[in-house]
């Protein structure tokens, strides 16, 4: 029986489960998915917003400020890439530049620091790129950018370490109060037993605490489409290019990425679903948005699209509160600024939790996580040594990458561990470059085969239905 | 450690120019080959057809490959597999990573022979999600060919290149059902014989001016949507077709590699993808030298293996003799003509002088108009496409008063 059960394993999951392993409570992940951070954690713009998009007095901002402080020291501590390349807010209009100033004063409400109103001519000197029309830009220097998934296996690696368990494709199909606390049943009979459950499953949140017998919020599905350029793109724009936020959200942005790619999008899509299904005018609607931002976008270095899908609620805000129903806390509908809110949002919540507990803080937690990229941070002596014990590290399996089968081997042993070529790319990066796993697949392929003692035919790109090899052997 | 030679891949292109600078004097030489056996990309190659003009024989790729491997293996020459290059500096020092650890080579000339990649599905802008079932055909070749495993059952093929037709007949052959090939262009890119032997003689359709409009399923492939293109390649609405299958092979274009080309300064053609480079297939850095795939990508292995001595010899010459004087002229494209290889002549070679070039679109009736100066040759044609590569042979002597060369396709007679 666990002290605290967190079901899902996106970022908010993620970090809720780290600041609750801080504590002296026995803790479970629970995933429906394969892997972790498979749902909007997955696809989405890595933006550490500044926070003067967010309401004032709202949920969104007060976290949305809080995180993005805590950013940085966070991802030092669980080795994950963070830049502060700061947000441009453009305009080509004189209306455009009141919503600027609107904007400004709303950051200043907020208590974003750092945020300047620039003319044309300056934006245009730190962006060349940026287009010709510009007026004017909010300039927000706190804003950053970092990797989504990285974040998210980071921080439920870190919670594991920390004695948190993490269970995968485990959907949570039925609840039972046994008097105790709360039994969790998937859709094969398996249970798991918690006294305490914290709601943070996103687009799957509102079905979660419906089977809990909540009924208080309603959670809405709106899809965002990207295009990833290559790499050789890298210094395209400098910062984070946004315009201005309309009632569908943020729009459509232009970014760098931590791993020197640029980011392109997303659209904004209501559904009845959550497919992440790119649409097929998806790729013109981008591109037109994108077009009246930067200029001379190259297009032609596309190497990927994508679509996440984000999990909005009827509050209009975030929802960061204690049900009716008891023992149970949801932290749902955390669509943008999600990302950036999580670190606070873990706080507050595990802070929250552990008081229910009267836990006391661990002396033994650890905050820190080894680099998923330590290797590539070495010197070539420090390499050297380590390839003499562990020649792995010596062979390349991804040459767009240049990620070696020692890093591979890594992701599949920490915490959490990869068990499918999305998660070993996911954590190493191999198969994400410009060749897209034309090369590197089957070598991955194999790596994995060999871990786990697994045939041709079981290994899976991601989900549980998604073999890589279904006809068998020739 | 310092080597006279360093050829970066042991590929068809790699292993040709090792032995050809090793028959012209250079005995210190190294191949550098990421796979763990050397022969490229004809490893996984085990249909046949290669060889017809080489050796007057029908060879496998694997058999291909074997002729210059053993050749490679009587001389001696060390090849050092399962290695990576990870970077060449300006000043020929070749960083090398393998189980061993990471070291650097001092080169006194270098031979770029990485061949080429696969153009990915991301590249293409086609809807849907990021289901496997999803392979480069060349992928799948290396899954079928080397792991012995089928990657599907029931299968559609972007791309009438010569890997995608290869891949069509070698999955039907292994008891898939191959549905279609689907083509953007109005003409196949492949070789008229592999249309004829993968296509035709299976029975698969190939759906000329069409693209991939949607890819259906979440976690594996369950469809595919397929349009038909008008002439600036838009889908036409209404002509869209539904395929039930679980497996899309994408054989959508091959792209030099040049990553290390870049990097070490060397100049990259935009027509070709791959260096600039002279007749001696010298690129614009001193004592660096291309071949092969790396440098324009070629449709047959026996003028990469042509190529690749040509550039071997002409490495050998420069480490023996030093840097050469030249007096150049440049080669230009004309009507028609998408690219020109080599993009520059030294009008004092010795001998005839080979030029490859590629048309824009298939022409039939036609003829080659090479123009050097005031000198005119023309080359009657029946016919000339994308997908089969030409060559022009060309007399120093006619460069005498030549400012340039121009080759261009014109119709008529």
């Amino acid at each position: 029986m666990f002290d605290v059960a967190v079901i899902g394993a996106g970022v908010i999951g993620a970090f809720v489960a780290r600041e609750l392993s801080r504590y002296d409570l026995k803790i479970a992940i629970i995933e429906k998915g394969s892997d972790v951070s498979g749902g909007a954690s997955r696809a989405n713009s890595g933006i550490v917003h500044a926070g003067f998009d967010a309401a004032e007095g709202s949920l969104k901002a007060k976290f949305n400020l809080l995180g993005n402080i805590k950013m940085p020291q966070v991802c030092k501590e669980l080795g994950v890439k963070y830049e502060k390349n700061g947000s441009l807010v453009i305009t080509d209009s004189e209306e455009g530049v009141e919503g600027l100033v609107k904007l400004l004063r709303r950051g200043k409400e907020n208590g974003v620091e750092e945020l300047y109103l620039l003319t044309g001519e300056e934006v245009k000197k730190i962006e060349p790129n940026i287009t010709d029309s510009v007026v004017a830009a909010l300039y927000a220097k706190t804003g950053g950018i970092v990797c989504p998934y990285g974040l998210t296996i980071a921080a439920v690696g870190n919670a594991m370490d920390n004695g948190a368990e993490l269970y995968t494709d485990f959907s949570v199909e039925s609840v039972k109060d046994n008097g105790d606390g709360w039994e969790l049943i998937d859709e094969n009979g398996k249970c798991i037993r918690a006294k305490y459950v914290i709601n943070c499953a996103g687009a799957g949140s509102q079905k979660i605490a419906n089977l809990f017998g909540d009924f208080s919020f309603k959670i809405g599905a709106r899809k965002g489409e990207y295009m990833l350029l290559d790499n050789c793109s890298n210094g395209f724009v400098k910062s984070t290019i946004f315009t201005l936020p309309t009632k569908a959200g943020k729009g459509i942005l232009v970014s760098p990425t931590v791993d020197k790619n640029v980011l392109i999008g997303p659209t904004s899509i209501e559904q009845e679903d959550f497919n992440k299904d790119v649409r097929i005018p998806a790729f013109d609607e981008i591109k037109e948005k994108a077009s009246a931002m930067c200029k001379n976008i190259p297009y032609q270095n596309t190497i990927t699209s994508f679509a996440g899908v984000r999990a909005y609620s009827d509050r209009g805000d975030f929802i960061i509160e204690e049900s009716k129903v008891k023992n149970l806390f949801n932290a749902s509908g955390i669509e943008s600024p999600g990302l950036t809110s999580a670190p606070a949002i873990g706080e507050y919540v595990a802070k929250f939790v552990a008081e229910k507990f009267n836990a006391r803080e661990k002396n033994n937690f650890n905050p820190n996580r080894r680099p998923h990229d330590y290797f590539k941070s070495l010197s070539i002596e420090e390499k050297n040594a380590l390839i003499k014990e562990r020649p792995e590290y010596g062979k390349i399996i991804c040459r767009c990458e240049e990620v070696t089968l020692g890093e591979i081997i890594d992701a599949m042993r920490q915490n959490p561990k990869a068990k499918t070529v999305d998660g070993i790319k996911l954590r190493t990066r191999a198969g994400m470059g410009r060749c897209q796993s034309g090369f590197c697949q089957p070598q991955v392929l194999e790596t994995i085969m060999k871990e786990y003692s697994l045939d041709y035919g079981e290994v899976l790109k991601g989900g549980k239905n998604s073999n890589i090899i279904i006809g068998g052997k020739r | 450690m310092t080597k006279d030679l360093v050829i970066i891949g042991g590929g068809p292109a790699g292993i040709a120019a090792a032995i050809s600078a090793y028959d012209n004097g250079i005995k210190d030489v190294l191949v550098i080959e990421r796979e763990e056996k050397p022969g490229g990309v004809l490893k996984q190659c085990i249909h046949n057809g290669f060889g017809l003009t080489r050796f007057g024989e029908n060879l496998t790729g694997p058999e291909y490959a074997d002729r210059f491997i053993s050749e490679a293996k009587k001389r001696n020459i060390e090849i050092l597999t399962d290695t990576f290059v990870l970077n060449i500096s300006p000043e020929k020092e070749v960083l090398i990573t393998n189980k061993e650890g990471i070291k650097s080579i001092s080169a006194k000339a270098i031979i770029l022979a990485m061949g080429c990649r696969e153009r990915s599905k991301g590249a293409l802008n086609i809807a849907g999600a990021r289901p496997s079932g999803i392979f480069s055909a060349g992928t799948a070749q290396k899954y079928v060919n080397i792991n012995g495993v089928m990657p599907g059952k029931r299968v559609v093929i972007l791309g009438s290149g010569d890997i995608g037709l290869i891949m069509a007949r070698r999955m039907t052959l292994e008891g898939a059902k191959v549905l279609c090939v689907a083509e953007l262009m109005p003409f196949s890119s492949g070789l008229k014989r592999n249309i004829v032997q993968c296509l035709n003689d299976y029975d698969i359709p190939l759906f000329l001016s069409h693209t991939i409009v949607k890819i259906e399923g979440k976690d594996r492939v369950t469809g595919v949507v397929i349009g038909e293109v008008d002439k600036d390649r838009k889908v036409i609405p209404g002509t869209e077709k539904h395929y039930d299958c679980d497996t899309i092979l994408f054989s959508v274009g091959l792209i030099p590699e040049n990553e290390l080309s870049t990097r070490l300064g060397v100049k990259i053609d935009a027509k070709t993808k791959g260096a600039f480079v002279d007749n001696y297939r010298e690129t614009s850095v001193e004592g660096v030298f291309a071949c092969g795939n790396t440098l324009h990508v070629h449709d047959l292995v026996d003028f990469v293996s042509e190529e690749a001595e040509l550039a071997g010899k002409s490495a050998a010459d420069y480490i023996l003799n030093g840097k050469r004087e030249r007096e150049y002229i440049e080669c230009f494209t004309g009507d028609n003509v998408t690219y020109v290889l080599p993009q520059k002549i030294d009008k004092n070679s010795l001998g005839e002088q080979k030029i490859y070039f590629r048309v824009r679109s298939v022409i039939d009736n036609c003829f080659v108009k090479v123009t050097m100066g005031t000198k005119e040759k023309k080359i009657k044609k029946l016919i000339v496409a994308p997908g089969e590569m030409e060559s022009v042979k060309i007399k120093t002597e006619d460069l005498v008063d030549a400012s340039h060369i121009k080759i261009s396709i014109e119709k008529g007679e």
